[in-house]
């Protein structure tokens, strides 16, 4: 069953329509990855879904409602939430006071113990660095921030943008192992990435996206196989 | 020796006033990166507020304060609502131009309603004046320092310890990624125009009580004052205002004390320009750092 749809999704950026008509899907349980180059219009999608941009036209389907003009507190409230490209943690609050920020909406406060337990269980560096202003961490330990407070929203879908950018490699191994261990424990995932190769590889299904059109769909695996991806993005 | 312990007595309680004023101006400059000209307006609503219910209703000092301090968080919620809300994705400048003239409504607005006669704000407490050596310091003096400091650090507490706190710090250093995340923008704003405005209603109660007058345009250069003390500090940020307000304080009493009491507003400018000069992000700004 689908639990994202995305149908005939335009966007302006300013004059410029980034993204042109596009249609896609997330069915429950996937890793799917929009690939692309700079520019392709990646973002933009999904600040879309989170309600942070309107559309110019189209729907956004989540759970079988329309969500496309609904504010983003309510979509997150839905079960959609955001790791945005580039990190945005909060510097100036505490990684704790981050993750709290990640549960702003959550009435359960009786589960949210186990909830932080499990981030910091997922996460221990964080876990070590609970009382420290997130600014002073590295790039890799704000990205685990990052995740670790898109999840105490406890989302059913969970966007990733770019969660690799900028990353030293050994960390963009760990980011990717995380990625899947969040798909296990049920969270569905779309994932963005210019790291082609690496998002394919744990994705179950793929689109490629170029100047705000979807050019090409297909399983992971097809994609990573396709000449043409792999001329295009793959450096291959 | 006395003399300058006297000023310093004066300068705290007076220094403690724009102190509460220059929070507002830095909070809501944090969040929505407005400086809220009408800030000082406020305060004069809070003062009329003390003025019409210790007047009309009897009520006590600390009930005229409470109150003044509800009414004037309403209020503050309700100019942001009707004036700065449609702004919201303006250019700052426009919302910069809308707080003046929502100043000027107010002050005039005020006038209208109540006439531009200065009215001596009822006293009701009785001012008892303590010696400590040749140092002076009278009960309002006292409860203006006292009631100034336990409100900035449940202020504090507030920010630091709070949800809402929490919030309104996470939305002024990034408002998109809090939106991401479920935090409503707009009623963390009002969060903070309501704390802001509260606190000015407390100054201008307190203010009526120490200088006995009151009328609709008493806001303008405490405004101001207290603006400068919030760029002093470093604008943004509430230790800052809150250090900001106690210099100035000082500043105009040592003035005064040194014989330039025709000078003291003048000197708290030229401390504006020479911060604006030296270190234009304030005493505890940093430079902004970006991390990629």
């Amino acid at each position: 069953m689908s639990l994202l749809k995305v149908e005939d999704l335009s966007v302006n950026y300013g004059v410029i329509q980034a993204v042109k008509g596009v249609n896609f899907e997330v069915n429950e349980g996937e890793i799917v990855s929009l690939i692309g180059a700079n520019g392709a219009g990646k973002t933009t999608i999904l600040k879309t879904i989170s309600g942070i941009l309107k559309p110019a036209g189209g729907k956004i389907y989540y759970e079988d409602r329309e969500i496309q003009s609904e504010k983003s507190e309510k979509i997150v409230l839905g079960g959609i939430s955001q790791v945005p490209e580039g990190r945005h943690i909060f510097p100036g609050l505490t990684v704790m006071e981050n993750l709290q920020m990640g549960a702003f909406l959550r009435k359960d406060k009786a589960a949210l113990k186990n909830d932080y337990d499990a981030v910091f269980s997922r996460f221990p560096v964080l876990s070590e660095r609970k009382n420290q202003d997130a600014a002073t961490l590295s790039g890799g330990e704000q990205q685990m921030l990052a995740m670790g407070r898109a999840l105490m929203a406890k989302p059913k879908l969970i966007l990733l943008d770019e969660p690799s950018m900028g990353l030293a490699p050994i960390f963009i191994n760990e980011i990717f192992d995380i990625i899947k261990e969040i798909q296990k424990q049920g969270t569905t995932v779309l994932l963005i990435e210019q790291n082609a190769s690496k998002a394919l590889s744990i994705a179950d299904r793929g689109y490629v996206l170029a100047t705000g059109n979807i050019l090409m769909t297909g399983t992971g695996e097809e994609l990573l196989a396709n000449e043409d991806v792999q001329k295009a993005y793959l450096g291959g | 020796m006395d003399t300058i312990l006297q000023q310093l007595v004066n300068g705290l309680s007076l220094g403690s006033i724009y102190a509460l004023l220059a929070l507002g101006y830095t909070m809501v400059y944090g969040i929505i990166k407005l400086i809220n000209f009408a800030h000082g307006d406020i305060y004069m609503v809070g003062a009329f507020w003390g003025y019409y219910v210790i007047n009309q209703l009897h009520f006590n000092f600390w009930l005229a304060l409470i109150s003044a301090m509800i009414f004037c968080g309403l209020f503050g919620v309700l100019v942001e609502w009707l004036a700065y809300r449609p702004l919201r994705n303006s250019p700052r400048i426009a919302a910069l131009i809308t707080a003046i003239g929502v100043s000027f409504l107010l002050e005039n607005g005020m006038a209208y309603l109540f006439t531009s006669n200065v009215r001596s704000f009822p006293q009701v407490m009785h001012v008892v004046r303590y010696h400590l050596g040749g140092v002076s310091i009278s009960n309002i003096q006292l409860l203006i320092l006292v009631v100034s400091i336990v409100l900035m650090v449940l202020l504090q507490l507030i920010v630091r310890k709070t949800k809402m706190g929490k919030a309104m710090r996470a939305v002024s250093v990034d408002p998109e990624a809090a939106q991401l995340i479920g935090i409503n923008i707009d009623h963390t704003i009002s969060f903070t125009f309501a704390l802001g405005s509260a606190l000015a209603g407390a100054a201008g109660v307190m203010i009526g009580l120490y200088y006995n007058s009151i009328d609709p345009l008493m806001g303008m250069t405490p405004g101001i004052k207290a603006f400068v003390a919030a760029v002093l500090g470093g604008i943004g940020l509430i230790p800052g205002a809150a250090i900001g307000g106690f210099v100035i304080g000082l500043l105009e009493t040592i003035m005064q004390a040194l014989g330039f009491s025709a000078f003291k507003d003048a000197a708290v400018y030229a401390v504006l320009i020479i911060i604006l000069l030296i270190k234009p992000a304030g005493i505890l700004g940093k430079k902004i750092k970006e991390k990629v």
